[in-house]
């Protein structure tokens, strides 16, 4: 995926870096701690004597928003306050909207007093980018989306000669900062590829200086190997918060960092009686749809697909890491479970070598399939699609285990329609 | 070729990158769509030295040749009429070659094969390309095809695949996608339920592709050879309405078929990647379900589910067969594309007999071998250098003492000083300014029968002295009467009985030793005592009793006769002498070439002139 989120302090380390390039005048405190579970809060509170001097605001950063509505910003506190705060919520877990999780992150920085908030973001789109603009910044921005003012910006305009004035509401005097600001940012978020930044609010010092509060970030991954200066050696995109992995998919996951093919797997119901090994990206999303249409999308217990021509042995291990999921909770009483080893015609991975790695993977686990009371359906096309699918029937007749193999000549989503067959019987 | 036409039968393309297998499954989509040339003009490898190269392919049977250059600038200029560029870059290059290309007066159409272009890249490249009006297809896509005219790189998979879908010859169904994955299903399932395609192209995955569904559709609407139109979307995005909107606007006329996938993405978790980079829906209008109400409710052929899709595709077809409006293509047998030497050796079909036999190492798996033995066994259980040459010289794990012995004997022939033939030569080449291969070579070129021969020589006689059970006596005067040469390996300069030479004891006793048994050494012995009666320094030398102790060390090791035979005949001996004599020979090029010592020119005062 080429748009990923990023950490508040992470971006607000870009802007601070890339601003003043475009923006000479605007000073920043560069003052932003970040707290997880494993920081010795004493020693970064001595390393950042500010935390001591200055009252400050403590955050989670963790990708979700609402926070203050939440209970979880602490405001214009004390050190020790601040650190009391962060024991208390880090390494426990909350509920944000419908998302449980684990706080394990939290930003620290100044408090900085403020009357006012302001609203800015950026959208990208295919002929251009947005610049989105409000005088009424906060936690109600969505319910005064309407005083949002939307400006389009061609691709490829010059934004430095370019009107944005005319197209802002009244500003008055604080246009002369607010203008060179946005300005400013609209330019670090087209050369350091954002393709979303969100400053929510940002607020006006006595003195005239424009801080961000808080910032929402995604920056476009492929993009990386132009910015290795600047998004530093390690920038992290994290998982979304309440993304938490079971065992089995943080070893397909590791797996599938390790090679050149692609293996991904996640888990939606254990309990589910409907698993797919599918093939390829887009197949594996039609069966899956296919799957819900036909109305079993509660049966379904997984998502995932194998592609790009993985060897026989990491298709084995990802066969098997399947097979044991399925088939780990006992069969319902006369229900039957299905494996659907699904896939269109492949461009050029080799069926029957991956086929080998599945067979395998069955082989070993025939025992365990009979009594969970798998059945298995199988449609493939491709490279050696032939000995592949022969494999599947012969080892279906060697080892009992229920095994129905299709080939090209067959639609792709006819196992699943099966399903519904053998269910409708009963 | 008209507007709406990317590809046709004379479409010739430049492939950036030296793909060889694209470059050959496009001239077999060729040879089968029995076009008149071929569809690739040239290739570009920016890493090339020379001005032009040429890559060798199939076109059927035969072999053709396709020039390689180093720019797309030559490469438009000697092929003006190519205008496709396919451009194989990786995510790091594509942007800046794409751009090239765009803005080239020839190249109309590029089509991006890499996955990982930026998206601002992108967007800047599809803003090149409507300044000047041209195509692009991608990123992050295999292509498409013309059925019968033009195949973009990898497009269609496997030849098998090819033919099974007809696509050597057009349909009348319009197929676009985003998807590349589904493309090959897509192309055969399209064949199974129609006359097959016409023309196909999965427009990539990224969030911002160079064409859109909507543009290819309204290509096929425009093309009268397509009489139907099959679209496989996805959820995220808006293309899908520009469609909508069209088929409301009655822009789109023909029968369009179509389903959105990703309806299940209202049963997985939130933020799970569902798919490819665009393939996220922002907004309840993104949806897979959104988008197959309202393409309905506009008039598109929607399925219930993939499930019906083909159904759904066959009934448009055919009525439109019984209308009238579309006319089944005809078909035809394709010619056979001979199978590639590999495949048919996979397969089992054919068998060809090598060229090498080779006994003693094998590199093909994931640690080289020496006779059997692993090159990490040797490393990790720190064998000798004696052990390795007895793997790859005797085929056998030579005992200790014989690896020892081997060793010893590399030792003592490293080096003999700066005066004798080989050092000599090896200095003088140097200083002449060669490189170090060639210094060592002249050095080498003097070992023979002069220089260093003594070894293997005294091994020879010695050898038949023993074989033909001569006493010492009869050997010296079958030496001097018969073979009428002094006996090799006895004699030296300067040392004599008394003076004994070190290294020859240090041979001997290691020998008398370490040998159980030593024949060779015993008979030279009282051969040396009737030597050494005439002249005290005819005594057995080093290079007489290497060669001898050698003969020894064999008959300790269950040699059978034939296989000593074999050791001396290949010259093993000499071997001995090369590996250890290079040591001292490189040693002494080193230290020519640290002095920077200038060019040797022997001494007119070393000369005698004479006619």
């Amino acid at each position: 995926m080429a748009s990923k989120s990023i950490y508040e302090a992470a971006a607000k380390k870009i802007i601070a870096s890339e601003l003043p390039k475009y923006y000479p005048e605007w000073k920043y405190h560069n003052k932003l701690v970040v707290i997880d579970c494993d920081t010795d809060i004493d020693k970064i509170i001595e390393e950042n004597s500010w935390v001591k001097e200055e009252k400050v605001v403590a955050k989670p950063d963790q990708l979700f928003g609402k926070r203050g509505k939440a209970n979880l910003i602490l405001l214009d506190a004390g050190c020790d306050e601040m650190k009391e705060f962060c024991i208390e919520k880090l390494d426990n877990f909350c509920e944000i909207g419908n998302l449980k999780g684990k706080l394990e992150r939290m930003l620290v920085e100044p408090f900085i007093p403020h009357e006012k908030e302001y609203y800015v973001s950026f959208t990208t789109d295919r002929d251009g980018d947005t610049i989105h603009f409000s005088l009424e910044g906060g936690i109600f921005i969505e319910e005064n989306w309407d005083k949002v003012t939307h400006i389009e910006i061609p691709f490829g305009t010059d934004i430095a000669s370019f009107n944005l004035k005319v197209n802002l509401p009244k500003l008055g005097k604080i246009g002369d900062i607010i203008v060179p600001f946005i300005k400013g940012l609209y330019q670090v978020f087209v050369e350091q590829d954002f393709t979303f930044l969100e400053l929510n609010p940002f607020a006006i010092t006595e003195d005239n200086q424009i801080v961000p509060l808080d910032v929402k970030a995604r920056l476009d991954d492929t993009a990386a190997f132009l910015h290795a200066d600047t998004w530093g050696k390690e920038i992290e995109f994290p998982a979304g918060f309440g993304q938490e992995f079971t065992d089995e998919e943080e070893m397909i996951q590791k797996l599938d960092e390790k090679t050149g093919a692609s293996l991904k797997l996640r888990i939606l119901n254990p309990k589910g009686r409907i698993w797919t090994m599918v093939a390829g990206g887009g197949a594996s999303v039609i069966y899956t749809d296919t799957v819900a249409d036909l109305g079993y999308g509660a049966e379904l217990g997984n998502y995932g697909e194998y592609s790009g021509n993985p060897t026989m042995e990491h298709t084995e291990i990802y066969a098997q890491t399947l097979i044991d999921l399925m088939c780990k909770y006992p069969a319902q009483k006369g229900k039957y479970k299905y494996l659907l080893i699904g896939g269109g015609i492949a461009n050029f991975t080799d069926v029957r070598a991956t086929f080998i790695g599945i067979t395998n993977a069955i082989t070993k686990s025939a025992e365990k399939l009979k009594k969970a009371n798998v059945k298995i359906y199988v449609r493939r096309g491709g490279p050696n699609e032939k000995a592949g699918l022969d494999l599947m029937r012969e080892i279906g007749i060697k080892t009992g285990v229920p095994i129905k193999v299709f080939d090209r000549y067959s639609h792709m989503t006819h196992i699943v329609s099966l399903i519904q067959k053998e269910e409708g019987k009963k | 070729m008209k507007d709406y036409e990317l590809f046709d039968r004379q479409t010739q393309a430049i492939i950036y990158g030296l793909q060889a297998a694209a470059v050959q499954r496009m001239l077999d989509f060729d040879f089968i769509s029995k076009r008149d040339t071929p569809s690739v003009a040239a290739i570009i490898q920016p890493t090339q030295t020379s001005a032009v190269a040429y890559h060798k392919v199939f076109y059927g049977a035969t072999e053709i040749v396709i020039p390689i250059y180093k720019t797309l600038e030559y490469a438009t200029y000697k092929h003006p009429t190519a205008d496709v560029l396919i451009n194989f870059a990786s995510f790091r290059s594509a942007f800046e070659t794409s751009m090239e290309a765009l803005e080239s007066k020839t190249i109309r159409t590029v089509v991006i094969i890499a996955e990982g272009v930026p998206e601002r890249q992108a967007r800047l490249l599809i803003q090149s390309a409507e300044k000047n009006k041209k195509f692009i297809i991608g990123p992050a896509t295999v292509g498409g095809l013309v059925a019968g005219a033009f195949k973009i790189g990898n497009a269609a998979g496997t030849l098998e695949n090819i033919e099974l879908s007809k696509l050597y010859r057009p349909g009348s169904v319009g197929f676009v996608s985003k998807s590349g994955g589904m493309s090959n299903e897509m192309y055969f399932m399209v064949s199974q339920n129609t006359d097959g395609i016409y023309e196909g192209i999965a427009i990539g995955g990224d969030r911002y592709p160079g064409s859109s569904l909507m543009d290819h559709v309204m290509r096929y609407e425009q093309n009268p050879a397509i009489k139907m139109i099959v679209c496989l979307g996805e959820i995220g995005g808006t293309d899908e309405y520009n469609i909508v909107d069209a088929l409301k606007s009655k822009r789109i006329t023909k029968p369009l078929v179509m389903w959105v996938t990703g309806t299940a993405a209202r049963i997985l978790p939130k933020g799970l990647q569902f798919g490819h980079a665009g393939a996220m829906a922002g907004s309840s209008k993104e949806t897979a379900e959104a988008k197959n109400t309202a393409l309905k409710e506009a008039g598109a052929i929607v399925p219930e589910s993939y499930d019906d899709f083909d159904v759904k595709i066959k009934e448009t077809y055919e009525s439109l067969v019984k209308k009238g409006t579309l006319k089944p293509a005809e078909d035809f047998e394709p010619p056979k594309i001979p199978i590639d030497y590999s495949d048919a050796v996979k397969q089992g079909l054919i068998r060809r007999p090598t060229d090498v036999v080779v006994t003693i190492s094998d590199d093909r798996g994931d640690v080289p071998r020496f006779h059997k033995i692993g090159l990490d066994k040797i490393i990790e259980e720190n064998k000798s250098i004696g052990y390795v040459i007895g793997l790859l010289w005797f085929k056998r794990e030579l005992p200790e003492f014989a690896q020892q012995f081997i060793e010893m004997v590399v030792k003592l022939t490293a080096d003999h000083g700066p005066a004798v033939s080989g050092a000599h030569n090896s200095i003088i080449t140097s200083r002449a300014g060669k490189d170090l291969m060639s210094s060592l070579a002249s050095g080498i070129l003097t070992i023979g029968p002069r220089f260093g021969g003594a070894i293997s020589d005294a091994a020879k006689y010695f050898r038949e002295a023993l074989l033909k059970k001569m006493q010492p006596k009869e050997f010296i005067t079958y030496m001097k009467n018969e073979v009428k040469i002094n006996i090799p390996g006895i004699g030296h300069r300067i040392k004599s009985l008394q003076n004994p030479d070190v290294r020859v004891t240090l041979l001997k006793e290691f020998v008398i030793k370490n040998f159980e048994k030593h024949p060779h050494l015993d008979f030279a012995l009282e051969v040396e005592i009737l030597t050494t009666s005439k002249r005290n320094n005819l005594i057995l030398n080093v290079d007489g009793c290497i060669g001898i102790a050698f003969l020894d060390m064999l008959e300790n090791l269950e040699f059978t006769p034939e296989e000593i035979e074999d050791v001396i005949l290949s010259e093993t001996l000499n071997g001995l002498f090369v590996l250890g004599r290079s040591i001292g020979m490189m040693g002494h090029i080193f230290d020519q070439k640290r002095q920077r010592s200038s060019l040797y020119r022997q001494p007119w005062d070393e000369i005698l002139f004479s006619d």
